[in-house]
């Protein structure tokens, strides 16, 4: 959630000139530094020793990471975590833009209400957003039965979280906590779309779905990208929606449903850190190949280069 | 006529998702004034009554001797402090990214945003594997220092200086003899306040809300913070766990009593969110009217 807000901040910080002294400021970020290595940049590397070697130490090469991937649960852990990664995209795309689309042109008043709704839920992040949906899923107790009876076909709490089902509730509860921070930032970037410009379309006779389509949407693809390539990293870090659904599911949800759960169960339940480490060091390349994208390509931390 | 039901569409789509977002609020804000059977008999958005909400705090506190207020506590440490440290570094290395000039500084900076940019779930296990290594598992320190590494604050505060403070004035302040150290703390400190707000904000929110780390790194129950705290209360409710059985009955943790934990889960957040709601706006607008 934090980096997007960032991008709401519209201003461009300015490239300062080169001032007297050539380690001036240094002071400033050494308090900044021992936690940046700590936390940042050794369990990297840590990590990535670990994923290499053997218990005791001594190169192995690629042994761990061979031996985790040929484990029965590693390809259904990817498999779930890419089927959800897949569902979630593709409804924050479609639904977010739209719904950001259908909110601008309003008369403020009315969007900022419903953006204020929308936003609401990413308060309960972590295990308090699982929770409510766990009760919204059980049809005993929930709101929404009706469709829990006539969607999903679910009677009973079980029959809701059948694992057939979890990519998309898992699917659906991250949208419900991210999705209106997202809107936020769409709408902001629509914002900046100049009035003038949509002025000329109007007077060309482009209709509102047409100015929608043609020209708002092409001008927000940058937004649009980047919310895809971070949502995707963070989607494959999947961990504690499975691990709550795990223990409410009296085991018939393995707790390896997700990559990062059975990374964590390889550390703790049988000790094998090395193991552990390559399935990290796998989720790792991923995020870190997300992050990089963004910072480079998309174009939105610019003002350095 | 084509344009009024474009219209209609939309309004009903707009409020179709509005019930989505906020249907599910309002059940848990209704749910702890309901009894367990009320839960399951009367409507599901019906308000049952004061009585239950203070009978359902007093299951809920009396829950393995009064655990869920030092959950509460825990929280409160971990963010607490460590948003303090992220303030204490995240200010001033913010600054000096902005106008420094020492070598590393682009290096520095782009480990930053690579970091903040990283979902940080991706680091827990590296982490613990770390702070195994360490000996420091178990110890809160391991929740703290790890949580006290924020590069988004120090981007915010990177973003703040680079546009809200005119490198003029800072020239100004050296012409007139200011050491590097008197005009961080004459001039840009006093200025960072909206910073601050946002910093502080965004810092205590993740932190609050992490579930990953501190149920990797921590070992004993009352170290726990609210959000494991809660998992651990999911597991004694009968209705999730028909394994807990008559352990429910001993314990006193059913429906009224979870949904009860998860909304004062989040009344912190919704504090805090008020508290820099209005610093949180005045930033933003001050910032963009000056840059």
């Amino acid at each position: 959630m934090s980096a997007r807000v960032s991008n709401t901040a519209p201003a461009q910080v300015t490239r300062k000139r080169g001032l007297r002294g050539s380690s001036r400021g240094l002071p400033f970020i050494v308090p900044y530094l021992p936690f940046l290595a700590l936390f940042g940049i050794v369990p990297t590397v840590y990590a990535i020793y670990l994923a290499f070697t053997k218990s005791g130490g001594g190169w192995v090469g690629f042994k761990n990471f061979t031996r985790t991937f040929h484990d029965y649960r590693f390809a259904p852990a990817f498999r779930h975590i890419l089927l959800y990664t897949s569902v979630w995209l593709g409804t924050l795309v479609v639904l977010v833009v739209g719904l950001a689309l259908l909110l601008h042109g309003r008369a403020n008043r009315v969007s900022s209400t419903f953006r204020f709704l929308f936003y609401i839920p990413g308060a309960l992040a972590g295990a308090s957003s699982v929770l409510v949906w766990l009760f919204m899923l059980d049809p005993s107790v929930s709101p929404g039965s009706f469709f829990l009876h006539h969607v999903l076909d679910s009677h009973l709490f079980v029959q809701s979280i059948a694992p057939g089902n979890l990519p998309f509730i898992f699917a659906m509860i991250a949208f419900w906590t991210g999705a209106g921070g997202w809107i936020v930032v769409m709408y902001g970037a629509l914002n900046t779309i100049p009035q003038d410009l949509e002025e000329a379309a109007r007077i060309d006779g482009a209709g509102a779905i047409t100015i929608a389509l043609r020209l708002k949407l092409p001008l927000i693809r940058k937004w649009i990208a980047y919310m895809v390539i971070l949502s995707f990293a963070t989607g494959t870090q999947l961990f504690i929606e499975p691990q709550l659904v795990n223990q409410a599911s009296l085991g018939l949800v393995p707790d390896t449903w997700s990559s990062n759960q059975l990374a964590y169960q390889v550390a703790f339940r049988y000790g094998d850190f090395n193991a552990a480490a390559a399935i990290s060091v796998d989720l790792l390349v991923i995020g870190l190949f997300a992050a990089v994208l963004v910072v480079t390509r998309t174009g939105l931390f610019k003002r350095e280069t | 006529m084509k344009r009024r039901v474009l219209r209609g569409i939309r309004l009903v789509i707009l409020l179709a998702f509005a019930a989505f977002f906020v249907v599910p609020l309002l059940w848990l804000i209704l749910a702890p004034t309901k009894s367990d059977a009320d839960i399951v008999t009367a409507g599901p958005l019906s308000f049952g009554s004061f009585h239950q909400i203070a009978l359902a705090w007093r299951h809920l506190d009396a829950f393995s001797h009064h655990i869920f207020r030092t959950w509460i506590s825990n929280s409160l440490l971990y963010a607490g402090s460590a948003t303090l440290i992220v303030l204490v570094t995240a200010i001033p290395a913010g600054y000096g990214l902005a106008f420094g000039t020492f070598p590393g500084r682009k290096v520095v900076l782009t480990l930053t945003l690579v970091a903040m940019v990283m979902p940080s779930a991706a680091l827990v296990l590296p982490i613990f594997l770390e702070l195994n290594a360490m000996h420091l598992i178990g110890s809160v320190l391991s929740v703290i220092l790890p949580f006290a590494f924020f590069p988004f604050g120090v981007y915010l505060a990177y973003m703040y200086y680079g546009t809200a403070l005119p490198p003029e004035l800072l020239e100004a302040a050296r012409v007139d003899g200011c050491g590097e150290f008197s005009a961080f703390f004459r001039i840009a400190l006093p200025l960072a306040k909206p910073v601050v707000a946002l910093v502080f904000f965004f810092s205590f929110v993740a932190d609050w809300n992490n579930f990953f780390l501190p149920y990797t790194v921590l070992a004993k129950s009352d170290q726990y913070p609210i959000q494991v705290g809660l998992s651990n209360l999911l597991s004694s409710t009968p209705s999730f766990n028909p394994a807990v059985g008559g352990g429910g009955q001993q314990v006193g943790i059913f429906r009224p009593e979870l949904a009860l934990a998860t909304l004062l889960a989040v009344v912190p957040i919704a504090v805090v969110f008020m508290v820099s709601q209005r610093a949180l706006v005045r930033g933003l607008v001050g910032g963009a009217v000056k840059g």
